[in-house]
């Protein structure tokens, strides 16, 4: 029995041990808040701490509409120093909720304009990454049958029952999805399309995953198009069994048939550690994290200075001309599109 | 000083529960002006209206069903010899501690698009197209809660029923009623108090369930906590979502306080006799009953087997091909320590296991700290209307909505000492919520066996409250134990919400390693999420097995 309890006060030592304590005259400690899908390389994250003498703690707090959440009923008194993840479909949420400090970065100067959603620069953009059509290209190749040219094609005859998408309510992509054809098609034809997308079977699945591993056809499922992102053709090669050297599946990048996710960064109002945080800020922006992101999280720099990896530059597709949907927008009819469009398609 | 041990569990239970929850409800509810105007809002939506009603149904048929399955083998448990019992419990009790996307990648593996049944059937019948249709019908979700919770059923109806004298029934056969008669008359109404604590729980479970219907149930099902996350996340309307947490919480008050008044009532049935040695299967019955126990076994066992051959087996079609080679391998596991990317996230399975222990001592700790005097208490003053409250507030959380309590934790919990929002120790006071309801039901009866007079005893012969409880209740009830914290263990390793929403990135638990890597593209990260599953799934069933080694029969309400 003593031995029994030994070993669990052991255990939860260990345990308070992990919890993060500010060690008194040590490096200062600044804490990132991010969404379950943040990822970055060690190197990376020790040059910034040596650098600057610090410690640098992350919490992920859920998806990024959790974070957002959380950094909302906790703003004034935050959680951590800066909140990376925040992206266009939640960006007003959090402007509204008023989270965010404002600061003007020297590098903002080297980011196109298309990517400042906030004049004020409360949040600051980070990285974008598409929302687009994939498809598996051996399925069409053995069929002799050409690829979805845009979101159009998908209502011809030759593509019944070949479709899988994410319900936005949700799913992330999911939604994505739906603002490109909002984008695309208008507030008032976008229904049309999405009543033509049900009469040649579309299926809706809840989350990402089970689009691409259950019903995508690639992994077995009986779908060979699938709403995932732009990066998802690279990345499938980077993380192949064996080494491809071709692709397996491309995404549809023709003008209006992607949505381009934007992720913001910013300093949370509160923060103790304001020049710390502008420091990380400025950091996030600067060449050497812009190029560690495609790797990590697939998504792309927003700092045109910052170079790509090879397998992005020969394989990633960029669309030129994503369809658009101000976060305004996005804040104020979020509710009754996806209610539309849940009656429409789901009822 | 013993008097004032039920402070525990109720300061537990106000700090870390009704606190935050207060605190979340009140501050949604004043951000849409008031109760008033968020309970019209959800009252007049039909939309919503059509959610409660969807809830209350899938419970229902839910329940029904898993009756329907459990029933028999409960009775078999109870009454009669055969090899495996222990095993048949064990088994049935994995999918109830895993986390959902593990069962939902189990149910995939046998039965989605590409699933061995479809794979079977495709070449069998020579389709082109997979002719089963699981993924996303209201029959997956049924089928889901009947592999979840048909060991509730076995549990608590087959301890209940093998306590249960058979001399009433050989009388009422002795006096010429024939078996149907037998059961109808005699042995349901005696089991009833059983039954219904059975179906309660079971119903509570299927009420609240979220992950299930979410992914297997698909777009077109919702229920109160999948609409609460809808509601809170999506929407960031507050208001309803409290409106609607409100409603779940008032039902599962009012199911669980029926649930705790009729397991009350199962430890002091009518008529009780000591557990007698079951008898061996007549030959005629045992054609029967063969085939049965056989089908309950497959029917736990195949999707769990489905996910582990999975983890084994080549995932990717070779190029130009849609069908996937078959071919066995063992790289999935090989590359679990295995990071391409060297994100300073990573970790291997053996550190996700390494913390996922250390939640899960955490949380035998602290459930056992709250439990045991919650337990004792009931178990010395039953009778107390106090208590009876007690009992009922302790399995509250089993109904609340994850996504309510934890937005409650952030506003609730921040400031010193309490400001535990970024601490790691909130991860094993969340499950200790969960686990609390099980130890409490595991311990009170072990503690209600003890005859008072050993304490009696002890105390006249000169022995202080704190010797008699070292050393008459504790060696008394320390299999109990065993067995109660073995539960907490179970519950906090296969824990998924709470453990996503706090965890430190770094330190993930296994079935948020899992759910990372579902979350990318890439054959091996599939492979890799296969094998962790399979992983969880050998740690869940050992914790199963152990259970059943250390259960004594008469102990244990669950």
């Amino acid at each position: 029995m003593k031995a029994k309890l030994f070993a669990l006060t052991l255990l939860a030592a260990a345990l308070v041990g992990c919890a993060p304590t500010a060690p008194a005259g040590g490096p200062a400690t600044l804490t990132v808040m991010t969404h379950d899908s943040f990822a970055v390389s060690e190197e990376v994250v020790a040059a910034f701490e040596t650098q600057h003498n610090a410690e640098v703690v992350f919490l992920a707090v859920g998806d990024a509409g959790t974070a957002t959440n959380r950094a909302v009923l906790a703003a004034g008194a935050p959680l951590a120093d800066v909140f990376y993840g925040v992206d266009n479909t939640f960006l007003s949420r959090a402007l509204e909720g008023e989270v965010f400090e404002p600061y003007d970065s020297p590098l903002l100067a080297d980011i196109p304009d298309h990517f400042k959603l906030d004049p004020q620069n409360r949040a600051l953009p980070v990285d974008y990454g598409d929302v687009c059509l994939n498809y598996d290209i051996a399925y069409f190749e053995e069929r002799g049958l050409a690829p979805p040219a845009n979101l159009e094609a998908l209502l011809e005859p030759e593509y019944t029952g070949l479709l899988v998408v994410q319900n936005p309510a949700s799913s992330s992509p999911g939604l994505a999805f739906l603002l490109a054809t909002i984008g695309h098609f208008g507030e008032d034809g976008y229904l049309d399309f999405w009543r033509g997308l049900v009469a040649n079977d579309v299926r809706v699945v809840s989350d990402w995953d089970t689009a691409f591993y259950t019903e995508f056809s690639r992994w077995g499922g009986t779908r060979p198009i699938v709403v995932s992102y732009a990066s998802s053709p690279p990345v499938d090669l980077i993380f192949a069994e064996e080494e491809l050297d071709h692709p397996v599946t491309a995404a549809v990048v023709a003008d209006g048939s992607c949505f381009r996710q934007i992720e913001f960064v910013g300093i949370l109002r509160g923060t103790q550690q304001r020049a710390l945080a502008e420091a990380w800020v400025d950091f996030m922006l600067s060449p050497v994290f812009q190029e560690d992101m495609p790797l990590q999280m697939f998504v792309f720099p927003v700092n045109p200075n910052a170079r790509l990896e090879a397998v992005f530059v020969d394989f990633l597709e960029v669309p030129q001309r994503p369809a658009t949907v101000s976060p305004e927008d996005i804040a104020a009819h979020r509710e009754t599109w996806v209610q539309a469009w849940t009656e429409e398609v789901l009822r | 000083m013993l008097g004032l041990l039920w402070l525990l569990p109720l300061a537990f239970l106000a700090v870390f529960y009704f606190y935050p929850l207060g605190s979340i409800l009140t501050l949604s509810l004043h951000r849409g002006g008031g109760l008033l105007p968020a309970l019209a809002a959800v009252f007049n939506s039909p939309a919503l209206r059509g959610v409660v009603g969807f809830t209350f149904w899938q419970a229902t048929l839910s329940t029904l069903l898993t009756l329907a399955l459990g029933l028999p083998a409960a009775w078999l448990l109870a009454r009669y010899q055969f090899r495996g019992k222990s095993l048949l419990r064990a088994l049935s009790g994995i999918p109830f501690v895993l986390p959902t996307l593990v069962v939902a990648t189990a149910f995939d593996a046998l039965l989605g698009p590409r699933g061995w049944a479809n794979q079977a059937a495709m070449t069998l019948f020579g389709l082109s197209a997979p002719p089963i249709q699981f993924v996303n019908t209201f029959g997956a979700i049924l089928i889901a809660h009947v592999f979840y919770n048909t060991t509730i059923v076995l549990r608590l109806v087959g301890d209940f029923w093998a306590r249960l004298s058979p001399r009433i029934e050989q009388a009422a056969r002795s006096l010429g009623a024939g078996p149907a008669q037998v059961f109808l008359r005699v042995s349901l109404p005696l089991l009833a108090p059983a039954l219904a604590a059975a179906a309660l729980l079971v119903f509570i479970f299927n009420f609240t369930s979220f992950g299930v219907v979410l992914v297997l149930g698909g777009p077109r099902f919702a229920t109160l906590e999948t609409e609460i996350y809808y509601q809170t996340t999506a929407l960031f309307n507050l208001p309803v979502a409290a409106v609607l947490a409100l409603v779940q919480l008032l039902f599962t008050l009012a199911l669980t306080a029926a649930y705790t008044r009729l397991s009350a009532r199962l430890s002091r049935p009518v008529e009780l006799a000591a557990r007698r040695p079951p008898r061996a299967l007549r030959p005629g019955g045992q054609l029967l009953a063969g085939v049965y126990l056989a089908l309950l076994v497959a029917f736990f066992l195949a999707p769990l087997a489905g996910l582990a051959l999975r983890s084994v087996s080549r995932l990717t079609p070779e190029r130009g091909q849609t069908q996937v080679q078959a071919g066995l391998t063992l790289d999935y596991y090989r590359s679990l320590g295995e990071d391409p990317r060297g994100n300073v996230f990573f970790a291997t399975p053996a550190r996700a296991i390494q913390t996922s222990l250390l939640y899960a001592g955490a949380t035998i700790l602290v459930s056992l700290a709250a439990g045991l005097p919650a337990a004792w208490l009931l178990a010395s003053r039953e009778g107390s209307p106090g208590v009876r409250l007690l009992d009922p507030l302790l399995m509250l959380p089993l109904g609340t909505s994850a996504v309510t309590l934890g937005l409650g934790f952030i506003i609730a919990l921040n400031r010193p000492p309490l400001d535990l929002r970024t601490s790691p120790l909130l991860v094993p006071l969340a499950h200790s919520l969960v686990a609390l309801p099980f130890v409490v039901r595991s311990l009170t009866p072990a503690l209600r066996s003890i005859r008072p007079r050993l304490r009696q005893a002890a105390a006249v012969l000169g022995a202080a409250p704190g010797q008699v409880l070292r050393h008459i209740d504790l060696p008394l009830v320390g299999r109990a134990l065993l067995v109660s914290a073995l539960f907490a263990f179970a519950v906090s390793v296969g824990e998924f919400g709470a453990s996503a929403l706090v965890a430190r990135p770094e330190y993930p638990t296994i079935p948020v390693l899992i759910y990372r890597l579902l979350g990318q593209p890439g054959a091996q990260t599939y492979g890799q999420a296969m094998a962790l599953s399979t992983v969880l799934m050998a740690f869940t069933g050992l914790g199963m097995l152990l259970i059943e080694r250390l259960r004594i029969a008469e102990v244990g309400e669950f």
